[in-house]
């Protein structure tokens, strides 16, 4: 018995609304970066519910380039915040100001 | 249909704790849960390759990531802080977006044919962990490297743009600058490490 893809859909909007409420709620970056994560994934099982439903594996192919583009993201990403702790000793994204004008 | 249910449950759990976790290494293990979840539910959608890729690339390499950032900051002197509450602020329009865009999901899916689908590929639906099916590695390799190459190949860049400016960014702190002044003050300290080593 197969999941329909309806189900998919509602799941994969009710993770990228807690990935959004992430980002708009806490100001670690960290955290932030996280929910940019699960918001990533959302979108990578969307890809792969049409994929089946269409029984097409375009989706399988750009699930996989959105895994790479997240590992890219993620380690620039990790890259600013440290350079940025090492400057500011701080990692809350609202004291860090320096380039406001 | 048991197991989807049962996942979803545990996918929606840990992404509303990594959300709201005090601590970024609780968000990391509820990001971990998530994720090894998401694994399942993409092995019940017939993408095996991608399952696999998801627990290695996601799980292995970005989790690690995150693990060795969040060592490497609170090792230092200040705390993270969990910052001010924002929720109460938030509540009432978060709640009226979410609504309005499942709103908006509702009536574009609605009576849309998308959802439906009709087989369009060469490949046929199987049992997942079958050989030549819709969703094998084999399925996933063909069309990777025929159909889709050159997205494969963009890839490869964009991997390379980031190592390029991980490297730049946060690599050295002190960068080498190709300067007269720097090149004499090498050769000046090489000079004297030789007098030194000659006296020895």
């Amino acid at each position: 018995m197969t999941v329909p893809a309806v189900d998919y859909v509602a799941l994969a909007s009710v993770i990228f609304f807690i990935g959004v409420a992430g980002v708009l709620l806490r100001r670690n970056p960290l955290v932030m970066l996280m929910s940019i994560e699960l918001m990533f994934n959302a979108a990578n099982l969307l890809f792969l519910t049409f994929a089946r439903a269409w029984v097409n594996n375009a989706g399988h192919i750009f699930a996989f380039l959105v895994i790479t583009v997240a590992a890219a993201e993620a380690a620039i990403g990790l890259a600013i915040v440290v350079t940025v702790f090492r400057t500011e000793k701080n990692v809350d994204v609202d004291e860090v100001r320096s380039l406001r004008g | 249909m048991i197991g989807f249910w049962v996942l979803s449950v545990f996918l929606i759990a840990s992404a509303i704790w990594c959300v709201s976790a005090k601590k970024p290494v609780y968000s990391v293990v509820a990001l971990l849960v998530n994720f090894a979840a998401l694994a399942f539910t993409y092995v019940g959608l017939n993408a095996e390759f991608l399952a696999v890729m998801q627990i290695i690339v996601y799980s292995g390499a970005i989790l690690v990531l995150f693990v060795f950032v969040i060592a490497l900051l609170s090792s230092g002197v200040a705390p993270f802080s969990a910052g001010p509450n924002r929720l109460p602020k938030a509540i009432a329009p978060a709640i009226f977006i979410v609504l309005v865009a499942f709103g908006f999901l509702y009536y574009a899916l609605k009576d849309s044919n998308v959802v439906a689908g009709a087989a369009k590929s060469a490949s046929q639906l199987g049992p997942v962990g079958a050989p030549n099916v819709f969703g094998s590695v084999a399925d996933f390799g063909k069309a990777l490297f025929t159909v889709y190459l050159l997205p494969f190949e963009v890839t490869a860049l964009i991997l390379m743009v980031a190592v390029i400016g991980v490297v730049l960014l946060a690599g050295d702190q002190t960068p080498y600058v190709p300067t007269q002044k720097h090149a004499r003050e090498v050769e000046r300290e090489m000079r004297e490490a030789i007098l030194k080593g000659g006296e020895r």
